[in-house]
């Protein structure tokens, strides 16, 4: 996560050549793991199979697939749970837990909290395929209660943003916890004593108050959010392999554009789509970076 | 207000809890028992050695491998990151700002963004299924170089660097000698956002590394649960792996960050919520 400086280093009349050399390394990265992979996608998306110049085609060709509707729709759903399970629960967990009198209980809750991030990518996913199955759930009782008795009943296609969401909320939201938590401290007590005179209950304060002074984070978390939602891959990608076919393995949009690349060798329909979704991702940042003001670029 | 502590304390824990424990039981009584009782020791035994025989030691292959790609990228990432960041910090050079807003972006976008445009790079060039089809992307971690640079901006002061010069050292000199002793902090804070995301990373090896002598941990899970007849009927039943097994695997694969996290606590925090301190 962004860390802000407090000072700016010092202008000098260092030799600008030594510069150079200490970035070269990183710059020789930047260029053929950052720069290079996205111009060739690029070339990619518009040429045919031949090298010849294809103008829209791959984009018309996949975008007008079958399979690319459903494919935007469930990550547009999935997306949405997930946010507005980041936005209600991150923020009032993190409000809460500040609340907290002991120190040593916030730290505690604090970590317990973040630990399923150590889980990320396709362990946390394997986690919840079985605490999803009612034979070996651990909550089983609740799943049954909810009518769920076979894990295929859980997986319902209709289910499936929800749990995705599910699981990205379990693993990642701790992190955001700990985010939301930084912001809140650089409050000065100060401020809040001065409300606390005027009269403003705890929940006063956090709405005019804290809320807006952390604006600008939950506006980082869930721009971040946004684009990682839109890459939903692992979870689909495995889900489909235990669901006995019932979930299609072209479930995300990256899916569907790993099936262009994998099962068709279809390189330049795979970029195309590879290609939008980076637009999304590199616009996301962007605009991030230029607007934000989170983050020190001088 | 603790009503909600503690029901996300346990929607938080009882997943791991889970994990934990189900190791030590055997296909039925993971069925049958209290999901948070232990089972036995011999279990759990039986099921550690089902697993490492499974395809002729195949987890072994895989834990191997997940260590070392994510060692080796760990170590390039070092040497390559943190004079990067110094340079950005402490130097002046024509392109620094550019370099450092693009690091930024890279940095913001999500990684699986780049996995199938690396795979199409990749196989242009012939390294598909090569280790190096990982390691090299890996190392490129402008995160890393973000941190250092907002270390060497902040904890480092200038005039201690100019004081240096004064006295006749040389770029090279001021880095190795002033600044590389006091980077520590940041060393360990790279090493280890590296060490987990690359560790945790699972589309990249999926597309890159296609063939199992090659799969890191996560990817062997797939493997591992495509062997598993609760998830896969049709698995024969001499070749199969026991849920027990499968939850052994998962718990293996995450072992090695899980003790980084708890090793590295107070680091983790403090960069994840130095992010705060601009408000």
């Amino acid at each position: 996560m962004p860390t802000a400086p407090r000072s700016r280093p010092r202008a000098g009349s260092w030799a600008p050549r030594n510069g150079h050399l200490f970035v070269l390394p990183y710059v020789v990265l930047l260029m053929f793991f950052g720069a290079v992979p996205v111009l060739y996608s690029v070339y990619l998306a518009f040429t045919d199979g031949d090298g010849r110049f294809a103008g829209l085609s791959n984009f018309t060709e996949t975008f007008s697939d079958f399979r690319f509707v459903p494919a935007v729709t469930h990550v547009a759903a999935f997306v949405l749970i997930w946010l507005i399970a980041l936005t209600v629960f991150v923020v009032l967990l993190a409000l809460v837990i500040h609340r907290v009198v002991s120190r040593r209980s916030r730290t505690a809750l604090r970590f317990a909290y973040f630990v399923p991030g150590a889980l990320a990518g396709a362990s946390s996913v394997m986690l919840w395929l079985f605490l999803l199955d009612p034979s070996v759930s651990p909550v089983s009782t609740l799943l049954h209660q909810l009518g769920y008795d076979k894990f295929t009943d859980v997986i319902a296609p209709g289910h499936l943003p929800s749990i995705f969401a599910l699981v990205a909320f379990w693993t990642g939201a701790g992190g955001w916890i700990l985010v939301l938590y930084g912001a809140l401290n650089t409050i000065s007590s100060e401020v809040i004593e001065a409300a606390k005179v005027d009269g403003a209950g705890p929940i006063r304060t956090a709405v005019s108050i804290e809320l807006p002074m952390i604006r600008k984070w939950i506006v980082y978390m869930l721009i971040l959010s946004f684009a990682a939602g839109t890459q939903l891959f692992v979870e689909p990608q495995l889900v489909s392999q235990a669901s006995f076919g019932i979930v299609p393995n072209d479930y995300s949009v990256n899916q569907l554009a790993y099936q262009y690349a994998f099962t068709q060798s279809n390189f330049n329909g795979s970029a195309a789509l590879s290609v939008g979704l980076l637009l999304v991702s590199v616009v996301c940042a962007s605009v991030f970076v230029a607007r934000g003001r989170l983050f020190e670029t001088d | 207000m603790v009503a909600l502590l503690a029901t996300f304390l346990l929607f938080f824990l009882i997943p791991i809890l889970w994990l934990l424990l189900a190791p030590s039981k055997t296909t039925s009584t993971l069925v049958s028992s209290n999901p948070y009782s232990f089972g036995s020791l011999g279990n759990l035994k039986a099921n550690w050695n089902a697993l490492f025989d499974f395809q002729d030691g195949a987890v072994q292959t895989w834990l191997t491998n997940s260590i070392w790609y994510s060692l080796a990228a760990l170590a390039v990432t070092l040497v390559v990151t943190i004079p990067a960041g110094y340079a950005m910090a402490k130097m002046n050079f024509a392109g620094r700002r550019l370099l450092l807003v693009a690091s930024l972006v890279v940095m913001l976008m999500p990684t699986s963004a780049l996995v199938l445009p690396l795979f199409l790079e990749m196989d242009q060039v012939g390294l598909v299924n090569s280790p190096l089809s990982v390691i090299l992307p890996y190392s490129f971690f402008p995160f890393g170089v973000y941190l250092t640079y907002i270390y060497f901006s902040t904890a480092v002061p200038a005039d201690l660097i100019a004081a240096a010069k004064i006295d006749g050292c040389g770029d090279f000199r001021a880095f190795f000698h002033i600044a590389l002793p006091l980077a520590s902090p940041v060393v360990a804070l790279v090493g280890f956002f590296s060490f987990v995301t690359n560790w945790n990373n699972f589309f990249l090896p999926y597309v890159m590394l296609p063939v199992s002598d090659r799969y890191p941990m996560q990817v062997g899970l797939t493997q591992l649960l495509a062997s598993t007849p609760n998830f896969n009927p049709v698995v024969s039943p001499d070749a199969a792996v026991t849920p027990p097994q499968l939850a052994l695997a998962t718990l293996v694969a995450v072992v090695p960050v899980l003790v980084v996290f708890l090793v590295a606590q107070r680091y983790l925090v403090s960069g994840l919520t130095a992010g705060g301190t601009k408000g």
